[in-house]
């Protein structure tokens, strides 16, 4: 037992004149705080400020006049379709993939971890190709589809709906897997003996503790389906108002010059960024404890 | 008789088909495609394989994409160290937002943060505006594609050293200063050495997350080609000539290097645990 | 060097830490500040090194006022708790830090830093380990590793807080002899942090016992535990038991009766008479003594420890009795304590503001829990 941590000081100095040998002269601080504001305000406020501004720079009326273009408005419900078909799939996937992983032990784990994590480290345009080189129309597995069953994958909504899965593919089970290791498997051991079936373990123990983790992976993975651009435009076709998804158009507005069309589009964009950092915030400063350990960059 | 199992036994059900979906499924969306990628790459006889991989218009990309990505992450090192510094070490109004804002770049979509950029950095722009009567252009240049890249790799860094710098054991700090070393030599020779490894992990994701980028960089960057025009869009041009198998060599090669890159990741964090333990 | 604290206090926030410590520390002296957690011991020690700042008063490193120095100025030699070594050094270079980051004009030659770490490592029997890692060694060799690593500055004084708190129990008792024999070879003023009275009382030249961030009593292991000077000390060191009684006239009574103890220097009024369970005599039929009803039995070791209910149940006291003394399984027994002391309640105030003087039996059970 040591009093250490009950007298040791917070970082500031209590006698004047003096200052504590593990931290920096009071001026020092200050510049460096400020370099940072600074540094913040310049590459990320900034830039999120922008959107906003242009957007409203000719007024609420052309801000919303950009919700009434049939173009932007199917944009939008197709990012809503991609969204809600690509985040329950990777949610199966993550919560099986974790409780495979997480609660038993077999050779290979770590590797199969790496295999999971993946995605994040191929560029979306090289993601969206593969499934071009392996899908289209004249590449074997594409062309026997469309050919006998006329469906096309490529340049329709089916491969937008790949590529999505493809990039938010880790975010759900990159969550639950170092959280559930964690937590070991006391607790689903102590349901099974007490009579409780793999289903009834899963949905009363294991779940309850995973639950604001999930809700965080969820979150993340969400936020990537509605705002990928790269993968999706390699193989989206861009025909208007049938594969072009939010972050599409706002490109597509960009490159006619309708600046204004574009930054409304993209503000939705931005609201919805801004809506998953406060919700993730909220997650990390309330439920702290009960997500994975330590923050890791996606 | 004794048999081997796979898998450690164990009370809790459900491994076979978990297990089972989840290869299945990493399979179908992940490795079938990418091996299909390396196949299609074998299209190419060898010579036109070079050919490709020699172009002067891959090589001019290849560089710049590089390039700007090193420097782009070697700066995020250096104002990511500052950044989670500050955040972890000193206590100051509007903390918490500044902390949570750092994960901006993970959460705006790229072609968002592409045109927010270039609004901003163009010639007629809040900062290029600034820049420009003195004849530098930020915009539609090398310049801007390495301000895109610093914007989305601006929260690897951080975020791999902030844990660390959290958990840094105080009486290290103190044991150095008690031995006669001031703050800076506390800092440069016994905190930045234990960093060394989330540092070095942090400055990997973001090169090859940089390297890899492409939304936010279209449009800041002017698209000329041998001058400004990166790799991942090069896959693009070819793509849209329906050239699938030059595409298919540069991103063979990207997608290697990317691996590389994932591969000296796990082994820095190996390194960093056998020889320094958790001491 | 000589060492010298003059009214030392330290409040934090409005806390007081430490209050008005006074204390010298002679040339050479291996001393121990005991105590419970909270009571200030670390704080001490962290003031002398200069990692916290006074609020209040002095310390002297000779004729030297330390209390404005920096820690660095202070050329003080710390031994943390749990080792703080740099993991990404190797043993060497962990000793050597000291001496490798002075400025160059003061900055031994290399040759001369590794001669000097090398003699250091062999001091603390870790020759060979040379170019290991921390993580590469045990808690017991990394412990010596900082101790060297503190002792290759050359420091003035020398300051260990808890340094075996993080060992078990084999090594805690084979490093102590080990540092009482470092100490004695290298003659470094040295003082140590514990909660372990008998580490304390095993290895300090003297033993300052502190409290609620006071010092209690300084004095050597014989002193504090024969002639403790405090209700505090009597039951913070060693095993005791504590009754309420009452003065009167020199005469002592527990309740109504007299218990054949008198101390003509107490005051009258109220009191807390203190004993240690093994300095007792039995007594045959009890005409002025204590005797109380036989609750239960326990043997421990060499003796056995019974449990007494005095006074009907209100008290609950434990005496130490020879295996073979026939009263050991006696239902009644009368005793008289041979060595003790009564503290009235007035020599105590500091007391009465913090838990009250403790029951017999919770102190019993503490000391068996520490």
């Amino acid at each position: 037992m040591s009093d250490t941590a009950s007298t040791l000081p917070e970082l500031a100095t209590y006698h004047t004149g003096y200052r504590s040998p593990v931290t920096e002269r009071p001026h020092t601080r200050t510049i460096l705080i400020g370099l940072t504001v600074l540094l913040l305000c310049l590459f990320l406020v900034l830039p999120l400020l922008s959107v906003f501004v242009e957007a409203f720079q000719q007024g609420v009326g052309k801000f919303l006049e950009t919700f009434s273009i049939p173009d932007a408005r199917s944009a939008i419900w197709l990012t809503l379709l991609v969204a809600a078909i690509a985040v329950p799939f990777n949610l199966v996937f993550g919560i099986a993939a974790a409780w495979a992983i997480a609660k038993h032990r077999f050779p290979g784990r770590a590797f199969l971890i790496s295999l999971i994590d993946l995605p994040f480290s191929v560029s979306p345009v090289v993601a969206g190709l593969v499934y071009i080189l392996l899908l289209g129309t004249n590449a074997p597995i594409g062309g026997f589809l469309y050919e006998n069953f006329n469906i096309r994958i490529i340049f329709a909504v089916p491969g937008i709906v790949l590529a999505t899965i493809f990039v938010t593919f880790p975010f759900i089970a990159r969550e639950l897997i170092p959280l559930m290791q964690d937590q070991g498997t006391g607790d689903e051991e102590a349901a099974i003996s007490l009579g409780a079936t793999g289903w009834q373990t899963f949905w009363y123990v294991t779940l309850p503790n995973v639950k604001w983790a999930l809700l965080y992976g969820v979150l993340l993975c969400n936020a990537r389906a509605m705002g990928e651009f790269g993968a999706v435009a390699v193989l989206s076709g861009k025909l208007r108002g049938e594969t072009v998804t939010m972050p599409l158009q706002v490109e597509l507005f960009y490159n006619e010059y309708a600046s204004v069309a574009a930054f409304s589009l993209a503000s939705l964009l931005a609201g919805l960024a801004l809506v998953t950092l406060i919700i993730k915030s909220w997650l990390e400063w309330r439920f702290g404890d009960q997500l994975a350990t330590g923050t890791r960059p996606h | 008789m004794k048999r081997v199992a796979f898998r450690q036994p164990s009370v809790i059900p459900g491994f076979r088909l978990t297990f089972s979906f989840t290869i299945f499924y990493l399979f179908i969306i992940v490795l079938i495609p990418i091996a299909g990628l390396y196949f299609r790459t074998f299209d190419l006889d060898w010579n036109s394989f070079v050919s490709i991989v020699t172009g002067p218009r891959f090589i001019a990309a290849l560089r710049l994409s590089f390039v700007t990505s090193a420097v782009a992450a070697l700066f995020n090192v250096v104002i990511g160290l500052l950044i989670a510094w500050v955040l972890v070490r000193y206590e100051f109004p509007g903390r918490k937002v500044m902390d949570a804002i750092i994960d901006l770049p993970f959460a705006l979509p790229t072609a968002v943060a592409g045109i927010a950029l270039t609004a901003i950095y163009a010639p007629n722009g809040i900062i290029g505006s600034l820049f420009d009567p003195f004849g530098i252009r930020i915009a539609y240049t090398s310049l801007g594609i390495w301000i895109a890249l610093v914007f989305i790799g601006l929260p690897f860094v951080v975020r791999s050293v902030q844990p660390v710098l959290q958990d840094f054991n105080r009486e290290i700090e103190e044991a150095a200063a008690t031995l006669g070393a001031r703050r800076i030599q506390t800092i440069t020779r016994v905190m930045l050495p234990t960093l060394l490894p989330s540092i070095l992990t942090g400055f990997a994701m973001a090169f090859a997350r940089a390297v890899g980028e492409y939304g936010s960089v279209i449009f800041i960057a002017g698209n000329i080609p041998r001058q400004t025009e990166i790799l991942p869009l090069l896959i693009v041009f070819r793509l849209e000539e329906f050239n699938y198998p030059a595409a298919a060599a540069i991103a063979a090669v990207m997608l290697t290097v990317s691996f590389l890159i994932l591969l000296a990741i796990n082994l820095i964090q190996v390194w960093s645990q056998r020889r320094f333990g958790l001491v | 060097m000589e060492l010298a604290l003059k009214n030392v206090t330290k409040s934090f926030d409005g806390f007081t830490a430490l209050n008005g410590i006074s204390l010298d520390i002679r040339p050479g002296e291996l001393i121990a500040l005991l105590g419970p957690s909270g009571s200030g011991k670390t704080t001490l020690l962290r003031l002398i090194a200069g990692l916290d700042f006074l609020s209040s008063g002095q310390i002297l490193f000779g004729d030297e006022d330390a209390s404005a120095k920096s820690v660095q100025e202070r050329n003080v030699g710390f031994v943390f708790q749990h080792y703080a070594l740099f993991r990404h050094m190797t043993v060497l270079e962990n000793i050597g830090f000291g001496l490798k980051i002075r400025p160059a004009r003061t900055r031994p030659p290399k040759s001369e830093i590794r001669r000097r770490a090398l003699e250091l490592l062999e001091l603390v029997q870790l020759s060979g380990l040379e170019n290991r890692y921390p993580s590469q060694l045990s808690g017991g060799q990394r412990q010596r590793v900082a101790l060297a690593r503190a002792l290759c500055i050359e420091p003035r004084v020398l300051l260990l807080d808890e340094p075996f708190g993080a060992l078990d129990a084999q090594v805690r008792r084979e490093l102590r002899r080990w540092l009482r024999e470092i100490h004695d070879a290298t003659g470094h003023t040295s003082i140590f942090v514990t909660h372990d009275q008998e580490e304390a009382l095993e290895l300090a030249d003297r033993v300052v016992v502190m409290s609620q961030g006071r010092i209690e009593q300084v004095g050597t292991a014989d002193e504090v535990y024969d002639t403790p000077n405090s209700p505090f000390v009597y039951s913070f060191i060693g095993d005791s038991n504590s009754l309420p009684v009452r003065v009167d006239n020199g005469q002592i009574w527990l309740q109504d009766r007299t218990i054949g103890l008198t101390d003509p220097t107490a005051p009258n009024g109220p009191a807390t008479l203190f004993f240690r369970p093994h300095d007792i005599e039995l007594v045959e039929g009890c005409g002025g003594c204590l005797a109380g009803t036989v609750v239960t039995s326990r043997r421990v070791a060499g003796t056995k420890h019974v449990e007494l209910e005095i006074g009907g149940a209100q008290h609950r006291i434990e005496v130490e009795l020879p295996i073979e003394h026939p009263a050991a399984t006696k239902s009644r027994l009368a005793f008289r304590p041979k060595r003790w002391k009564v503290f009235s309640a007035q020599e105590q105030p500091v007391y009465h503001t913090s838990p009250a003087p403790v029951p017999a039996q919770s102190v019993l059970l503490q000391r068996a829990a520490v």
